[in-house]
């Protein structure tokens, strides 16, 4: 089994490669089944329904970006009537600075909403992933560097409770996986 | 399977072609193909072309910094613009940048809600065409204020004068959805590419090189942990992005049809804007793209004809819209009995600058576009290359009709003035071309112009059953007439 990264260092994962999303997608199956929490697997573009063979939940991303977007909501409300009815009223044409304004109000409260949702979508998105970070013990194993053109890897961290230097060796061996790694932290 | 084919009768073989999708990559390319040709692209020597072409645009945006320098040293006076026509060639050019900005947003985002996969191929350059466009667009409004040291009073900060912003007025709606619009592009943008700028880190043979893109890649590993929050932030943005992308121009038209101006005051503005900008969209996209994939000949295996065809369908499809809201236009300013209101839309029609403006963009917009239904036209690059020249200058013209043609010839007559545009409205004009080509340049050269994750995952391989059975493969094995189905 190939060493990667430092060997004094604690070890990381195991890390094994496969060839196609198929055999990544029923590798994962049998992760999931084993009784794995600690791992993940590493594609070059999402598979489509990973997220069951892995057994995870659908993201809640969508329900923070729904707070992102109230608070945008709730942003242009105060921003247009605290001055508008209250600070410094503008009677333009003799229209209304109350509470009857609000078509005209409408666009920036919509703009503003979209907007701090996008914010929320893509700073939300990174925070939950863990980005930015300047590295990774992965990134020691120089395979890996395959991720992100056509190869398909799956790593079993060493702080899962069910981890064992040859017990996870031998399984994932088991499950088809090539070019196995122990990848160290450093 | 052959012989299995060999019983079916011809109606049927040709019912399961047509059910049966063309590949959206042709030629069997395979993942790693992907990867290596689209990096390739950035990762080669700069090609002698890029150099010239540089040589070109780089002095154009020059002249219009120049421009705009003078102006902002001048006042806008140097502009042409004068009573009645205040509104001229600033806020035609601004309205023609960011029109043609929504083709990208289309094709990211309403593209992607309605899961056109085609859209992969071409989503990442039409985005950063948007971004470019946008660039362009900002410009105007944000000098056309004349004393652009004052342009801070558009945003709505406490200051001791007291003085806060009117939010009912077009104007500000805009400011909000334009800027809005650039931010969100700008974060879609971003978005698609950190997998693909993870590609290009993992691919780097230079320190400096690795540097950049890994920190641009953020530290992007592609585990499914951070795919599917990734895909969620993606979906989430599609789903705002949609309709962001139908308000600007919308808010746009706002800032025409919420005036009294006779020609501006309808209805039928938003619709017929938002459909007016994705054809002018689309037009500058194949303008982009069939070059690309001329200078990139394997692109060709990604942006297929199949992919030019669509395009021009929309086009098709966008420029029938136009050409409708034309027609009604003009039957509701008859119909309407308004007679400011028909006496605006003779004059664009019959009275000075119908014949240099008014006509061609009827020309351009509603029968030049036509052409389209042939099937010839469509899979023609080079005449397809030429027909969206036609659509790029009508929406040009539709814009100078709507605000230069109608403002010259307002209400009293002893007013009305011909505008002129000066040297430096040209060249300001001509050097925004050369901005958004210089930006396009440099896209091509140090970004990745095809999203490389997203045609990877269109490929049929990527489908996690691939090869089990269950996919459209089977089609032609179930016998004919069978109840299967």
């Amino acid at each position: 089994m190939e060493i990667a990264g430092n060997p004094k260092a604690p070890v990381f994962a195991i890390a094994a490669e496969f060839d196609s999303a198929r055999d990544l997608y029923h590798a994962a199956q049998k992760v999931r089944d084993a009784g794995y929490k600690r791992w993940d697997v590493y594609s070059p573009f999402p598979i489509h329904g990973m997220d069951h063979a892995m057994g995870l939940k659908r993201s809640y991303l969508a329900q923070i970006v729904f707070i992102g977007g109230l608070t945008g909501f709730l942003t242009a409300v105060s921003l247009e009537f605290i001055p508008s009815s209250f600070l410094y009223p503008l009677v333009v044409a003799g229209k209304p600075t109350d509470i009857m304004t609000v078509p005209a109000f409408f666009p920036i409260m919509f703009e503003l909403t979209i907007l701090l949702s996008a914010f929320t979508a893509v700073f939300g998105m990174l925070i939950l992933n863990g980005l930015p970070r300047w590295n990774h013990p992965l990134f020691n194993w120089d395979r890996f560097k395959k991720v992100t053109e056509d190869k398909f890897f799956v790593a079993i961290e060493a702080r899962d409770l069910k981890f064992g230097t040859r017990e996870t060796r031998e399984f994932l061996e088991s499950l088809g996986g090539k070019n196995l790694a122990i990848v160290h932290e450093d | 399977m052959s012989d299995t084919t060999a019983t079916l009768d011809p109606a049927t073989i040709r019912a399961n072609e047509e059910v049966t999708r063309k590949p959206l990559v042709l030629n069997q390319r395979t993942m790693g193909w992907i990867s290596n040709y689209v990096s390739s692209i950035v990762e080669a020597k700069t090609p002698l072309w890029w150099y010239i072409a540089m040589g070109v645009t780089v002095p154009m945006m020059l002249m219009c910094f120049g421009c705009l320098a003078y102006l902002i040293s001048t006042g806008v006076g140097v502009w042409g613009n004068n009573h009645p026509v205040a509104w001229a060639w600033d806020i035609t050019n601004f309205v023609f940048w960011i029109g043609i900005g929504h083709a990208g947003t289309l094709i990211s985002a309403i593209l992607f809600l309605t899961r056109q996969k085609w859209r992969t191929s071409i989503n990442r350059a039409a985005e950063a065409m948007t971004l470019f466009a946008v660039v362009c667009a900002g410009i105007y409004p944000a000098l056309h204020v004349g004393r652009v040291w004052m342009a801070w009073f558009l945003a709505p900060v406490p200051n001791n004068m007291a003085i806060w912003p009117n939010f009912r007025s077009p104007l500000l709606w805009d400011v909000f959805a334009v800027s809005t619009y650039f931010t969100v592009s700008v974060l879609f943008w971003y978005t698609g590419l950190i997998p693909d700028l993870a590609t290009l880190r993992d691919r780097c043979t230079t320190k400096l090189k690795k540097f950049f893109y890994g920190i641009a890649a953020l530290g992007w590993r592609g585990g499914n942990r951070q795919w599917r929050h990734y895909e969620m932030a993606y979906l989430v943005l599609a789903g705002l992005s949609t309709p962001l992308v139908l308000s600007v121009h919308s808010v746009v038209s706002f800032d025409f049809a919420t005036s009294v101006v006779p020609g501006w005051h309808t209805t039928i503005f938003p619709p017929y804007f938002v459909a007016g900008a994705i054809f002018g969209g689309f037009a500058m996209v194949l303008t982009l793209m069939i070059p690309a994939a001329w200078i990139w000949p394997a692109l060709k295996d990604l942006i297929t004809p199949g992919h030019v065809d669509k395009m021009c369908k929309i086009i098709l499809l966008t420029g029938s819209i136009v050409g409708y809201a034309y027609l009604m236009e003009l039957f509701i300013a008859w119909y309407g009995a308004n007679p400011y209101e028909r006496a605006a839309f003779w004059y664009r029609a019959t009275g000075v600058g119908a014949r240099e403006f008014y006509w061609p963009m009827m020309f351009c917009n509603v029968i030049v576009p036509q052409l389209f239904w042939f099937r010839w036209c469509r899979y023609n690059w080079i005449a397809v290359w030429i027909l969206v020249q036609f659509p790029n200058a009508g929406m040009w013209y539709e814009r100078f009709v709507i605000i230069g043609t109608t403002l010259q010839h307002d209400f009293l007559p002893s007013a009305w003035q011909l505008f002129h545009p000066t040297w430096v409205d040209i060249c300001t004009f001509i050097g925004t071309f050369g901005l958004f080509m210089t930006l396009f340049l440099l896209f091509i050269r140090f970004l990745p112009m095809i999203c490389m994750f997203e045609v990877k995952a269109v490929l049929p391989e990527a489908d996690p059953h691939y090869g089990e059975g269950g996919d459209r493969e089977a089609l032609p094995e179930l016998p004919s007439g069978s109840e299967e189905y």
